[in-house]
This record gives structure tokens, C-alpha cells and sequence, in this order.
């Protein structure tokens, strides 16, 4: 994962670095935002048979401004686009993005030659930290990419892996 | 669940410093201490108890909304951060702290500012008079019942700058419904409390609780001597409480299919935990007043039992699981359903039972003395 690019404060504190990095890995707070039918296995997600809750990111906040990650769930039409980048820049830091689908990832089923309507990729607009690929994923894979998200934030792994197949 | 060793290390530097300043601290206090004047050690004492009362409750109030509606839901609710997801609050308040404090373009800034500290400083100056049991209490005052609704509708106050210092017009629309919402309520339940103060002919909270002694069948709820309408005040009192902390199904306030977030929008980091403690402190007073007046305060239910605070602290959690309970129960209300319900139903009954309890305290007397 790219942690060479997050930016480090002058002043650094370690240990109460680490310690807020606990904190926010472990409080991320989705927002109630998503654009296509990703965004329905992002709801599955939160319910009784997956249950983000467990991990403390089942808070969806409607109000980007209390919100620490955005869950882009689905196509990001050009129309759409631009309210999506408002949606970004009116979150506070420490923010984070995860990417959810093909769509988000890369434009996926709607890139061809001479096609106008779609933005192919989230990370066109803004920075994205984690990609979960699917089509769509599974809401398994949104909870792995959580998890990932925290292992970015934190440094390391709380949870073992689980082996495909 | 067992935390991973590199949880340990990273809270491992906080240990030392606690375990060494906690008794340093606790042991200059033990010196400091009698140097205290009596009246101000009282006073401190009430101080840092109720704040931590109201802080604490807030924090794991959240936690256990978050179960409960997880075990609604047939889930399972916060469990991997400490046992039980009970470090849960500790870890969302880090983050809500170290979170940006982010104050848009255009806001009225001291409205913006001011507007949280509105609602939660009257809930926990609310705690002040709330009696846990017959000595527990931080100051007996005489008009403890009017104080409280003095600083309840200061709530509303901080609702509306909140909402109109966000300069954002979602924000506007929820504080202009809270606003309505809580007049609307404020009648039926003051209507109620009067009816409750005849009865009671005291404003003295410790007072009305005595007054309760003995078993269940002598709580308010029961009193059918005083009015036949005892039980539909409670639940009017009940509603009403519901309504003015603006918890589902009278959550207009924070609607998010129509208004984003509610009043609080434009709110990041701990202006809207702040917020959110407000929210918790008055449920916490909302239940606690209803326990006071209907359900008998700090007294055991039956006679061979001990009275004592675990009573008020039982009664008061069982009201606040039940507030929880239809919260996740029960959707939204419309805003004309809510102030038809307010104007038509619950403000007629009360003024019903505030009759009927004025003829049973006054008249009846004088017409079984007559016969």
C-alpha cells in the first residue's frame, strides 16, 4: 500500500501518533453516499449476515462533514462527477477513500473507444487509498477493504487473513 | 477479543504515565484536601460527579444504542474493539477529537461556536437537582422540577443557532421543524407536570420522591385517588419527552432522506459530538424526571426490599432501553402526523386530566365532607 505518501506533521509525537491512529482505524465512518448498484452490496454490508458494526464502521453518517471515509459504490458518471469531488473537498482530515467496483476503480464495463459519459476511475478526481475490485464486490470484500483501510492507518493487521479458495 | 501485539505496544508508553500520575494525583489530593473549605469541597465534588455522570452516560449510552439496535436487527453490534466493543466510546471520542474542527465559509461564527455549549451545558446543569437517592443529590432545591424546564427550553435556543449560524438550508429547515416540534410538545407535557404539581403540592424533587414511600401500588403512576388518569399522563409525560430530544419516531430534526444530517450538518469533529452528548444528557433527564415523578425515584417497588439509587439507576436505564427500543422500532414520523398528534391528542388529554385532577383534588374533598 502507498504509505510513502501520506504526509507526516513537523512535530511528531509517536507514541500519541500511534495512539490516534488506533483510534481513527478503529472508528471510520462510512458516509451515506453511493452512486450505483455497488452502493446496494455496500448496504448489505451493514446488515445482520455481515454486519460491518463488528468493526465499529457501521456509523453511515449523512453529513460529509462527520464522516472519515467515502465508500465510492458505483459509476461516476461526468455529470456526477462534480458533486462527488464537493462531497470530497467538503470532508475534514484525516479523510480517507476506498474505491468500491470496477466502475470506481477504472470506469470497468463502460470504457471504449469514443465513450463521454463516464469518468474512468475515482482516482481521476482524488486521491484513492483503497481499491476493492468486483463487479460487484461482494460485501466480504468491502469489510476486507476496511480492514485494509485500518491496516493502512495503523500500520499493521489486527485480523488474520483469510486464504482464498 | 485479544488484542494484537502491536495494539499492546502502541498503548504500552500510556501505561506508565497513568499508573505514576493517578496516585501521585490521588495523593496530593489526600493532602490538599482538608485545606478545602467544607462548602466548596461539596460543591467541587458535585461538579466533577455530575460531569463525569453525564459524560460517562453519553459515551456509553452510544454504545448500548448501537447494541441494542444491532440486537433489533439481528446483528451483532460492536464487538472487536475491547470485549464486547466496550472501548468502542473511548475510541470513537479519539477520533472525534483529533478530528479537523472545520468551520465553513459564511457561517455566523459565534452563533456556529455557541450553539453546541447551548445544549449541552442546561442538560448537565440539569443534573443538579436530579435526586439518585435521598442524600444523593447535588443541591435540594425547592423549585428543582421548575429549574429543569427553565433550562430545558434553553435546549431549543441552541438548536436554533446552531441550525441558523450554519448558514446552510437544510440546517435552517431542521431547526425551524425542531423548534416547532418542541413548542408544540412543551405545552402538553408543562400541562402534565401541573397536573402533577397539584397532586404533589411541592416543586421539590426529593419531596414528590418521598412522597412515593412505601410500595409500588403509592407510585404516582398508580394514584388513581389523585386522578383516574394517572397512567395516560405518564405516557403523555412519556411522548413528550421523546418528542423535546428529538429521539424517532419525533426525529424530524435530523431526517436525513430530507435534511442531510439535521440541524447539526455543517458540524465536524466534537462540535457535533457535543451535540450528540446533549442529545444523551437529556434523555438521561427525560427518564429521570419520569422516574421521579411517576415511578416512585430512589423507592423499592416492594416494601421488602432496601430503597436506595440502584432503584433510580434501574428505573431510569429500563425507560432509557425503552426510548432506544421504540427508536428502532417504529419509523418517522410526518411533520403533520407530529403536531396533529401534539395539538389534537395529547394537548385535549392533558387538559382533560388537568380538569379532572383539580375536581378530585378540590371538589371531591369538599362534597365527601358535605355528605
Amino acid at each position: 500500500m502507498g504509505k510513502e505518501n501520506l504526509q507526516s506533521a513537523i512535530v511528531q509525537f509517536a507514541p500519541l501518533d500511534k495512539l490516534l491512529a488506533l483510534g481513527r482505524a478503529n472508528s471510520l465512518w462510512p458516509m451515506t453516499f453511493g452512486l450505483a448498484c455497488c452502493a446496494i452490496e455496500m448496504m448489505a454490508a451493514g446488515v445482520s449476515r455481515f454486519d460491518l458494526a463488528r468493526f465499529g464502521a457501521e456509523v453511515f453518517r449523512p453529513s460529509p462533514r462527520q464522516c472519515d471515509v467515502m465508500i465510492v459504490a458505483g459509476t461516476i458518471t461526468k455529470k456526477m462527477a462534480p458533486a462527488v469531488e464537493t462531497l470530497y473537498d467538503q470532508m475534514p482530515e484525516p479523510k480517507w477513500v476506498i474505491a468500491m467496483g470496477n466502475c470506481a476503480i477504472s470506469g470497468g464495463p463502460f470504457v471504449f473507444d469514443g465513450q463521454y459519459g463516464i469518468v474512468e476511475g475515482a482516482d481521476k478526481l482524488f486521491p484513492v487509498d483503497v481499491f476493492i475490485p468486483g463487479c460487484p464486490p461482494r460485501p466480504e470484500a468491502l469489510i476486507e477493504g476496511i480492514l485494509e483501510l485500518e491496516e493502512k492507518v495503523t500500520g499493521y493487521r489486527r485480523w488474520p487473513r483469510v486464504e482464498a479458495g | 477479543m485479544i488484542p494484537h501485539p502491536e495494539t499492546r505496544r502502541v498503548l504500552t508508553p500510556f501505561i506508565l504515565p497513568t499508573v505514576v500520575l493517578l496516585p501521585l494525583l490521588a495523593g496530593g489530593l489526600y493532602f490538599v484536601w482538608p485545606l478545602v473549605p467544607g462548602g466548596v469541597q461539596r460543591v467541587l465534588i458535585s461538579l466533577v460527579a455530575v460531569i463525569a455522570f453525564a459524560a460517562g452516560n453519553a459515551a456509553y449510552l452510544v454504545w448500548l444504542e448501537r447494541k441494542v439496535c444491532a440486537h433489533i436487527q439481528r446483528r451483532i453490534g460492536p464487538k472487536e474493539v475491547g470485549p464486547f466493543g466496550l472501548i468502542q466510546p473511548v475510541v470513537d471520542g479519539i477520533k472525534l477529537m483529533s478530528k479537523q474542527l472545520l468551520i465553513p465559509k459564511g457561517v455566523d461564527k459565534p452563533l456556529f461556536m455557541v450553539a453546541p455549549l447551548l445544549v449541552l451545558v442546561p442538560a448537565i446543569m440539569s443534573f443538579v437537582t436530579i435526586p439518585f437517592s435521598e442524600d444523593l443529590v447535588a443541591r435540594n432545591i425547592n423549585v428543582g422540577l421548575l429549574m429543569i424546564f427553565a433550562f430545558a427550553s434553553v435546549n431549543v435556543l441552541g438548536l436554533l443557532l446552531g441550525g441558523w449560524g450554519s448558514n446552510n438550508k437544510y440546517a435552517v429547515i431542521a431547526a425551524a421543524r425542531a423548534v416547532s416540534q418542541n413548542v408544540a410538545y412543551e405545552i402538553p407535557m408543562l400541562i402534565t407536570v401541573i397536573t402533577m404539581v397539584m397532586v404533589t403540592h411541592t416543586l421539590n424533587l426529593n419531596e414528590i420522591v418521598i412522597q412515593q414511600d412505601g410500595s409500588f401500588w403509592n407510585w404516582y403512576l398508580f394514584r388513581f385517588s389523585a386522578s383516574p388518569l394517572m397512567p395516560v399522563a405518564f405516557l403523555i409525560f412519556f411522548i413528550c419527552s421523546l418528542a423535546e430530544t428529538n429521539r424517532a419516531p419525533f426525529d424530524l430534526g435530523e431526517a436525513e432522506s430530507e435534511l442531510v444530517a439535521g440541524f447539526h450538518t455543517e458540524y465536524s469533529g466534537m462540535g457535533f459530538g457535543v451535540f450528540f452528548m446533549g442529545e444523551y444528557a437529556n434523555i438521561v433527564i427525560g427518564s429521570s424526571l419520569a422516574v421521579i415523578l411517576f415511578l416512585g425515584g430512589w423507592q423499592s417497588p416492594v416494601s421488602f426490599l432496601a430503597d436506595g439509587f440502584w432503584w433510580f439507576l434501574l428505573k431510569m436505564y429500563f425507560l432509557i432501553f425503552c426510548v432506544m427500543w421504540i427508536r428502532w422500532t417504529y419509523p418517522r414520523t410526518t411533520l403533520w402526523g407530529l403536531l396533529n398528534l401534539s395539538w389534537k391528542v395529547l394537548i385535549p388529554l392533558s387538559l382533560i386530566n388537568l380538569l379532572l385532577t383539580s375536581f378530585m383534588v378540590k371538589v371531591w374533598p369538599l362534597l365527601m365532607g358535605a355528605s
